[in-house]
């Protein structure tokens, strides 16, 4: 069943488009990510269907309503904003409460539902606290059960991890993650950060300049890029062209071998990186500016030289075409 | 507390010699008799004190008060919805708005009282237009009233009421109001539950500095109140520049400033949230 229908919205500010004509379904229960870089129009989508923004043209259905024309608080879906913007004046309690207040739920049903969203961000212990009395992601926590004690039918989180630091970043991911398990409401989730994209997504959809690249699964977009953009955003890619197309080989693809006349080209070891769990050798081509990046096998033991001449190859196999 | 700094102590020495050193002069002189021509008698006594609770001075203090407390309370019920008006209004006629609102400073001040007089006497502009449009028969008498000072202070103060409560809903994020309107609130309800505690600080602010002009302010009520209408402030500068009874001066400025620091106290409680306490506790 459709939870959210995006029928061919867009959105101008003063005559400048700034999301292209986009239509997109989004199932029950679905982990969807708008992945692209800062500026290409995550955030004015998520505010279009979230109400703050109307789109300058087309339509969006929640749960088969058209909400087009629907203020914010009429709809049944809420937002984690990008900065929190929790209420400094309230406890944290009272911040959760209040949706509820809003929604004028029976106080008996009100402490019931704000101890339940508190038990499942873990704020048990902070309910009298006030905003400014709270770490970065005790903050970010507040922001979820704020949104979740609603029981809304969609979440919209707009890089909700953006501004933490990386360890409590993968272990609020993580926490994400099982929550919308648990809950099972549809997640609409913004991030410029491909790796949280990739971790957290049942679908993502790629952004780039106001439009749409590609939308698939998370290994759909890796394996199979449809544009360059796609190609180079995800992960690492060697982006090659012959005979006037483009096509894109990943680093783990590559092969790189001794025998310079067995490859398909050939060049220098330019530098050689270990990161533990990956070990790679950067190659500059002989015949082309280009590099190339190779990630080793770890049954690979051979050692390598900077400078050393080498030759790279692939299975053709392993192309993907990404444009002309 | 912040520790004090060398930063601080032209500040600190400022406010020793014009704000401590003068407050306990008056105190001093309060506790002070005068002889039959006004010149302080260095022995200590409790008259100036023991003349306030004459049932005329009482009276006029009470007034005092009341035109004071009335005066804010009408000021605060104007300026918020005009506060509010230019804070969220284009940027543009924000800036109309404050210059507007701040033009009456550039004026005289007694100039611009003077012309309240012209509005207001009984054949001042106002009656005139009343009887040309046949509303009324007899001018009515307006001017050397109690209404006119409570017209005249409320006029004089608006503006600085007006400026605080504005910074405050400017300085607001709005992007709380968001947030309230996607938990389901309506604009009223944001409104009430958000933007006014988020403003309270102007709000205090404001009635703080408009409840405390009103008190000090003898050249309104001088001028459009009369010779009946006198307020505490009237008595306190004809005791230093009239009768030259400066103990009794004196000890009427001292019971106003600590009436006036009571009043405050209280409504600054009463006004506190337990998170604007958090806050200062910080
Ligand atoms: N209210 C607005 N008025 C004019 N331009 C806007 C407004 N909101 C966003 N934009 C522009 O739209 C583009 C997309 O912004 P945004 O949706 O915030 O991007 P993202 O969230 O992907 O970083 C940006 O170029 C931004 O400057
Ligand atoms: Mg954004």
């Amino acid at each position: 069943m459709h939870m959210i229908e995006l029928v061919q919205i867009e959105k101008h500010f003063s005559g400048q488009v700034v999301v292209h004509p986009l239509s997109l379904t989004i199932k029950e229960g679905e982990f969807l990510t708008l992945l692209g870089p800062s500026g290409c129009g995550k955030t004015t989508i998520l505010r279009m269907i979230a109400g703050f923004e109307q789109p300058t043209d087309g339509d969006i259905f929640l749960d088969g309503q058209k909400v087009t024309n629907l203020s914010p608080n009429r709809r049944d879906l809420n937002l984690v904003f990008q900065h929190y913007a929790l209420f400094p004046h309230m406890t944290v309690e009272e911040n959760i409460a209040f949706g509820l207040k809003m929604k004028k739920t029976p106080p008996s049903q009100q402490k019931e539902r704000v101890e339940e969203a508190l038990k499942m961000t873990q704020l048990t212990q902070l309910t009298k606290r006030y905003p400014h009395e709270l770490s970065g992601g005790q903050q970010q926590r507040v922001a979820i059960a704020r949104a979740i004690a609603n029981k809304p039918k969609v979440l919209l989180l707009d890089e909700p991890l953006g501004a933490l630091d990386l360890q409590l970043r993968k272990s609020l991911q993580t926490e994400l993650k099982q929550l919308q398990r648990s809950l099972g409401i549809t997640f609409i989730y913004v991030t410029h950060d491909q790796e949280e994209a990739m971790m957290l997504s049942d679908r993502i959809v790629i952004m780039n300049n106001g439009q749409v690249e590609q939308i698939g699964t998370p290994r759909e977009i890796y394996e199979t890029p449809r544009t360059l953009f796609a190609a180079t955003f995800i992960g690492e890619n060697n982006i090659f062209s012959s005979d006037g197309r483009l096509f894109a080989v990943r680093p783990e693809n590559i092969r790189v071998v001794r025998e310079i006349n067995k490859a398909s080209r050939k060049g220098t070891v330019q530098d050689i990186v270990y990161l533990g769990n990956v070990h790679k050798l950067i190659v500059q081509l002989d015949d082309e500016p280009m590099n190339v990046t190779a990630a080793l096998d770890f049954a690979d033991d051979r050692t390598w030289q900077i400078g050393e001449k080498v030759g790279v190859s692939w299975n053709p196999l392993h192309e993907v075409m990404v444009g002309s | 507390m912040k520790k004090l700094r060398l930063i601080h102590l032209p500040v600190m020495i400022w406010l020793i010699l014009f704000l401590i050193i003068p407050i306990l002069i008056v105190i001093g002189i309060s506790f002070l008799q005068r002889d039959e021509l006004g010149n302080l008698v260095y022995s200590f006594s409790l008259e100036s004190y023991a003349t306030f609770f004459d049932p005329l001075y009482l009276g006029i203090y009470m007034d005092t008060i009341w035109l004071s407390v009335v005066t804010t309370i009408i000021c605060l019920l104007l300026s918020y919805p005009l506060a509010y008006y230019i804070a969220n209004a284009s940027p543009k006629i924000q800036t109309w708005g404050i210059i507007l609102v701040t033009v009456p400073f550039w004026i005289n001040f007694l100039i611009r009282t003077y012309a309240w007089v012209l509005l207001l006497r009984t054949q001042g502009t106002v009656n005139n237009l009343l009887i040309a449009l046949g509303w009324i028969h007899e001018p009515i008498q307006m001017l050397y009233t109690k209404g006119a000072v409570l017209l005249g202070m409320v006029y004089t103060f608006v503006p600085f009421m007006v400026l605080p409560i504005y910074v405050a809903i400017e300085q607001m994020d709005r992007r709380l109001l968001d947030a309230a309107s996607d938990l389901g609130a309506t604009k009223w309800r944001a409104f009430l539950h958000i933007t006014l505690p988020q403003t309270k600080s102007g709000i205090m602010t404001g009635c703080v500095l408009v409840y405390v002009s009103t008190t000090g302010m003898f050249v309104v009520t001088d001028i459009l109140g009369g010779a009946k209408s006198a307020m505490l402030s009237n008595i306190i500068q004809s005791q230093f520049l009239g009768s030259r009874n400066w103990p009794f001066g004196a000890a009427l400025s001292i019971i106003f400033v600590v009436t006036s620091l009571v009043l405050i106290f209280l409504f600054n409680r009463a006004m506190q949230s337990r998170y604007l306490a958090a806050r200062e506790g910080k």
